[in-house]
């Protein structure tokens, strides 16, 4: 088992992990913040391939990603911040008349 | 294999970051609190940075640093210490848990066997090459300028809509007051 199995089972793990928190938690604020751990596994995988194949295109890839994740918390937390007023509750189940 | 990485005292701190992070992440989804779930993915974060960092990606390893855990964790924390709705002590997961971890299982079985068995290994050896911020700059800035824009437009785009948020709750206030 070489290094870059390595880190790829890592990454595997950390975005499966995030995945799972996000499908099983119920706290709003715990599901994104699992969502940032699935892009973290994305980041080290890119890391990893980009140091596989020696160019910097993984870390341009990267650099978008870190890009894409600022923008995805000062978006989604205002909107957190909306819907905690109106409900009082971080709780999921509270929010299930968004359904539609 | 245990000799090979005892000579190597890279690959073991790499391993050790690696299951401090994995330890961590798991960590996340255990814990009860919020401010705990985001303290533990603080550490995953800046053990991932060691780990950018003993792979010779060191601006890498400097955003992780800043940006993730600067701006958008003390973000988080700071959001978390606002609102301070105490939860219900209950559930602290849906119905979903068991076909949840099923899904788990079969996603890091499924691709962790398939990396195991298909990677080529006569590839560069991960960490041999290490390329600085200067490489990274004139690569990024030559041929992937379109990319460059593109996060500044992204980024116009989420000030906009950061706005429209507040523009929203300011007429949920006002609609609440007059009627």
């Amino acid at each position: 088992m070489d290094r870059t199995q390595l880190l790829l089972g890592l990454a595997v793990a950390l975005f499966s992990l995030g995945l799972l928190g996000v499908i099983v938690r119920r706290n709003v604020l715990v599901m994104l913040m699992c969502m940032e751990l699935m892009l973290n596994g994305v980041i080290l995988s890119l890391v990893t391939f980009a140091q596989q194949t020696a160019t910097t295109v993984g870390a341009v890839l990267v650099f978008l990603i870190f890009v894409v994740a600022t923008a995805e918390i000062a978006l989604a937390i205002p909107i957190v911040l909306l819907l905690v007023r109106d409900k009082r509750t971080l709780d999921l189940d509270a929010y299930s008349d968004l359904k539609g | 294999m245990i000799e090979t990485l005892l000579q190597n005292l890279e690959t073991l701190l790499l391993l050790l970051f690696g299951v401090c992070a994995l330890v961590a992440a798991a960590l996340m989804i255990v814990l009860h609190q919020p401010m705990r779930v985001a303290l533990a993915l603080i550490s995953t974060m800046v053990f991932l940075g060691g780990i950018y960092g003993l792979l010779g990606v060191h601006f890498i390893a400097a955003f992780q640093v800043l940006i993730y855990v600067g701006a958008v964790m003390v973000f988080m924390v700071y959001v978390i210490m606002l609102l301070e709705v105490r939860e219900a002590e209950g559930r602290r997961y849906s119905g979903l848990l068991l076909p949840g971890l099923a899904g788990f299982v079969l996603l890091v079985g499924a691709i962790g066997i398939s990396i195991w068995r298909s990677l080529p290994t006569q590839h560069e050896t991960v960490g041999s090459t290490g390329y600085g911020i200067s490489a990274f700059s004139i690569s990024f800035l030559n041929d992937y300028w379109l990319h460059f824009e593109l996060t500044s437009v992204l980024l116009l785009a989420a000030v906009a809509a950061a706005l429209a948020v507040i523009r929203i709750s300011r007429r949920a206030d006002n609609k609440r007051r007059h009627g």
